[in-house]
């Protein structure tokens, strides 16, 4: 379905302020499926004359409706499973020793959409119950999007979504039925908190982690926002911290303040120069 | 090539498995009910075996429970697939022998990723 120069423009303008994304014309084919739910729940068949009462509406949510239908939300548990291996099996005991001293983690998702990513990692937690006992494990998920951040707080999975990337024994065993679906059981949820936060402003509480993971997220920016979104994340990384991108992503060419890190794949690490500056900047922050 | 028996009563449900597993690389073969999966694993033990649970002749339990007992060396991967979708019966299928479950109706990338659990895709 076509629509006019006006709304794309509309759609464009409504995406960069609200998200900082892009909107080329290679997404722009999917706009009539993916605002076919709203002309439904308006009553309005017509795509122009709905992207031009929501779009210009004063009410700006009204006019996130539109916004939060053009996301891509695709997410599912343990999504790029070789990478939860290696933060299991590499990154985690590592962890564990580095930060004995205070028996506290800080893990951010950043695009966590319905919160399969920051579950998935409570999960490694519980599973590695001993080494992590008496230890704060703080894991908060954001996305710009507030319905997919009110999905991730209930924390109730439909069957669809239970099973994509979820060993049966995992469901089973961290997962009780409810009435609304799969609900991750308590000792997951309180590891787990979820807010509404575009990646471009200022980084939520406590604004320090140890591993902040950005996957599929980033490739909806054009450079010189993606090269703004490294920054922020360089910002609130922990010296010793890693950045996870997606399976096929990179700071490569981006960034100069996060590298590759040279064994393990789809993980990322502050460059000295930046290691150096995060290290200076935390004194501050502890006596701030 | 990767073998798998496909074992469920209705003809739909092994078109669209045969269509999948085909697409994933597989060398597929069929049972109508748990009696047959038998004979088709006497003949020669597939990598993997996708059982309904309600089937005429022999139940899917029943088959994995039999399976199991056997002792047989080669023991192949077992994933269920059912529309009985509650706790209780996945928790029967795992006791039984199950190593994966998928819930009906489910679509080719959430069969693949079971597969991919199970370590044969
Ligand atoms: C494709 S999903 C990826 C989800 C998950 N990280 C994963 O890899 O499975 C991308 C998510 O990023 C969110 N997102 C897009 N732009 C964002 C921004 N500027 N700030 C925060 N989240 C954003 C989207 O709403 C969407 O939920």
């Amino acid at each position: 379905m076509q629509i006019s120069e006006t709304s794309k423009r509309i759609l464009a303008d409504l995406l960069r302020s609200q998200t900082g994304q892009d909107f080329p014309p290679n997404r722009r084919w999917r706009v009539g499926t993916a605002l076919s739910g709203l002309c439904r729940e308006h009553g309005i068949a017509n795509l122009d004359s709905l992207i031009a009462k929501l779009g210009m509406s004063q009410r700006s949510a009204q006019a996130h409706t539109l916004v939060e239908a053009l996301l891509n939300n695709e997410t599912y548990f343990f999504r790029d499973r070789a990478m939860f291996d290696l933060l299991a099996g590499r990154v985690l005991p590592d962890l564990a020793e580095a930060r004995a001293s205070t028996k506290s983690v800080r893990i951010w998702s950043v695009g966590c959409s319905s919160g399969q990513e920051a579950l998935s990692l409570a999960m490694l937690f519980a599973e590695q119950e001993s080494r992590w006992a008496g230890w704060t494990i703080d894991i908060v998920g954001t996305d710009v999007s507030t319905s997919v951040v009110e999905a991730a707080r209930s924390a109730c999975y439909t069957q669809f979504q239970i099973q994509r990337g979820l060993a049966v024994g995992q469901m089973v065993k961290w997962f009780e039925e409810t009435p609304q679906g799969w609900r991750a059981k308590e000792k997951l949820r309180r590891m787990v908190r979820f807010e509404k936060h575009n990646l471009l402003d200022p980084p939520p509480n406590p604004a320090h982690f140890d591993i902040v993971l950005c996957r599929n997220v980033l490739l909806y920016f054009d450079d010189v926002t993606r090269a703004r979104a490294f920054e922020r994340l360089a910002a609130v990384l922990a010296p010793d911290g890693w950045l996870l991108l997606g399976a096929g992503e990179t700071s490569l060419g981006q960034s100069d303040r996060i590298v590759p890190d040279r064994d393990l794949r789809g993980f990322h690490r502050l460059a000295t120069s930046a290691r150096a500056q995060r290290t200076a900047d935390l004194p501050r922050r502890a006596a701030g | 090539m990767k073998t798998c028996l496909i074992v469920d009563d209705s003809s739909m449900i092994r078109k669209f498995l045969r269509t999948s597993l085909e697409s994933l690389d597989f060398a597929v073969r069929e049972a109508t009910n748990g009696q047959e999966a038998i004979a088709r694993c006497e003949e020669s033990m597939p990598d993997v075996i996708v059982l309904d649970w309600h089937m005429p002749v022999m139940t899917g339990i029943e088959f994995v429970k039999l399976l199991r007992q056997g002792g047989h060396a080669d023991q192949p991967k077992v994933v269920f697939c059912s529309t009985e979708n509650d706790l209780d019966h996945i928790r029967t299928a795992i006791e039984a022998g199950a190593d994966e479950y998928v819930m009906k109706p489910f679509d080719r990338e959430t069969l693949h990723m079971k597969l991919q659990l199970v370590g044969v895709a």
